[in-house]
């Protein structure tokens, strides 16, 4: 088999609030099209590693990281790095649904319009496209100018991944994304994700270990801030390799 | 077989001790009776201005120039020239007043720049509306030799109701969701763009409410425009900005205390103080008014 090169590549990579160090000298590789799940309790550095991809954790001012993150085999955390090219490549959904209070039509088209697309028809054909690849199109697409938070829960987080959708990114991450769901949502919201990797790289961080078994291909297990293990879901949840990542998938602690 | 066992308990008394009740009804009346003075006060003064003013109101005293020494005719120019005054200063302290407020909310971070504006607007929001007067004086009507004028005037309310506008806006950009904030910037926008196409319009109801308010608290000032722009008597509407103008306010304070016709302008005084506070109450109505639908409308 020819090893692929990944799309991320985390090496040695430390974050620090303060003097606090959240996530400790990790060492990843995420592959491509596949949807890989970060596990682990909580405090344990997982959201923090996941937001330092896109580089959301600049918004926090006391932070600061060691090491690298290659995305496509570039440093991201150098000084020059276009953090918002890199955000529009890497999107990210959030754990509260959080669409803006407009309406539908103007949720989807922000970031095509301040990327400075103007023309209606090219901006119809794309917002047409990222609601259908967010399995919403069919339930909304008469009501494109209603307000966005009209739309129940599970509908406002599809349109929520329509809006990082129509940037068409390379990557997508996910910040515990059904965790404010019901179940049926939920199984949309997985059903999805699972289709999508298919034209997508997905990372997901979830506090449900049924969820994380059910999509991913690949599992790391964090815990305080440390990676203790990275490996096949199927492995990491069958036949673990860390005592640590047992007691924690057996429900003995978290 | 174990025994019940009998617990005695003191017998349960349906109504209060007399004592209790007697002292609680008391604090209940007096804070009831403090807490409605408020109110109280508010109607006394609306309804001895009604009742001394209502009857001179009417289409000609709003829409008329005074005549005869000012004791009959209309506040036509009077009005006009609060209107021109409170808009004018708008005009000139939302930009100001609303950039502000952006970087303090958005930009600044802890340190000595943040310490000293935040200082810098509590002092000014504590300065007494007279020193404002004497600095647009000294500044506006003398330095700049804009003179006793529309202009002059505008610029000292503006400074005036500067932190107001501040701290309103401040607090509109500050109820913003971060959750938004966080959104925009993970759709790979800008800081700019970020405020400008998702923080500002989300604040914006906010904000014009405390432009709203604010126009209130602006239209009733005297002192600060005794120096700056407000005459005893001009012919006329102002036809420029650097020309003095008559307001409301100061209308009542001269027709009141420096006039030659003090008594024959009662009326006059009373229809004028019930024009500004109807104007000031009005504006007031719809800043509350607008908030409130504000708040019925938030979805987050």
């Amino acid at each position: 088999m020819v090893e692929k090169t990944p799309v991320f590549a985390i090496q040695d990579f430390s974050i620090y609030y303060g003097d606090f160090m959240a996530v400790k000298t990790v060492n990843l590789n995420i592959e491509s099209n596949k949807i890989t799940a970060i596990i682990g309790p909580s405090g344990c550095g997982k959201s923090t590693l996941l937001r330092s991809l896109n580089r959301m954790n600049d918004l926090i001012l006391s932070s600061r990281v060691e090491g690298q993150v290659l995305f496509r085999g570039v440093d991201i955390y150098q000084k020059d790095t276009d953090v918002i090219e890199l955000r529009k490549r890497v999107g990210m959904v959030f754990q509260k649904p959080n669409p803006f209070p407009s309406s539908v039509y103007e949720n989807v088209s922000y970031g095509p319009k301040i990327r400075g697309i103007k023309k209606k028809t090219q901006l119809d054909e794309i917002i047409e496209h990222a609601l259908t690849r967010a399995d919403l199109w069919k339930e909304v697409k008469d009501k494109l100018h209603e307000s966005g938070m009209s739309l129940s829960g599970g509908q406002m987080q599809r349109l929520c991944i329509a809006r990082s959708l129509a940037q068409e990114p390379e990557v997508l991450l996910f910040d515990e994304p059904t965790s404010a769901l019901d179940p049926i949502s939920t199984a949309n919201i997985e059903h999805l994700l699972q289709e999508l990797q298919k034209t997508v790289t997905i990372i997901i961080v979830t506090h449900n270990m049924q969820q994380a078994a059910r999509i991913s291909a690949y599992t790391a297990f964090m815990y305080l801030g440390e990676l203790i293990e990275f490996g096949d879901t199927d492995t990491i949840f069958v036949n673990p390799y860390n005592k640590l990542t047992e007691e924690y998938i057996t429900g003995r602690f978290g | 077989m174990t025994g019940h066992h009998e617990v005695t308990r003191e017998p349960f008394e349906m109504v209060r001790k007399k004592k209790i009740n007697l002292k609680e009804s008391f604090f209940l009346s007096l804070i009831r009776m403090l807490g409605s003075a408020g109110a109280i006060i508010l109607f006394i003064i609306l309804s001895f201005v009604l009742y001394n003013g209502v009857h001179i109101l009417s289409w000609d005293f709003i829409s008329k120039p005074p005549i005869e020494a000012m004791t009959k005719g209309g506040i036509f120019p009077v009005i006009v020239g609060t209107v021109l005054l409170t808009f004018i200063c708008m005009i000139v302290v939302i930009p100001i007043g609303v950039t502000t407020a952006i970087f303090l909310s958005e930009y600044s971070k802890p340190g000595l720049l943040l310490k000293t504006v935040m200082m810098s607007m509590y002092t000014l929001a504590g300065v007494p509306s007279v020193v404002f007067g004497l600095f647009g004086l000294a500044v506006f009507v003398v330095a700049f030799n804009f003179g006793m004028s529309l202009f002059a005037g505008s610029l000292t309310l503006a400074i005036m109701v500067l932190p107001y506008i501040i701290s309103t806006s401040e607090e509109a950009l500050k109820a913003v969701p971060y959750s938004f904030k966080e959104a925009s910037l993970a759709c790979g926008a800008t800081k700019w763009q970020t405020i400008r196409k998702v923080i500002l319009p989300t604040a914006m109801p906010g904000i014009l409410t405390g432009a709203i308010l604010g126009t209130a608290k602006v239209s009733g000032e005297t002192a600060p425009i005794m120096f700056t722009a407000a005459a005893f008597f001009t012919p006329g509407v102002p036809k420029s900005l650097f020309e003095p103008i008559m307001a409301l306010p100061y209308h009542i304070y001269v027709l009141a205390t420096a006039g030659t016709h003090i008594e024959e302008t009662r009326p006059v005084q009373y229809g004028t103080a019930l024009t500004l506070i109807v104007l000031v109450l009005g504006m007031n109505l719809l800043g509350i008014i607008l908030r409130s639908r504000q708040r019925k409308k938030r979805a987050w």
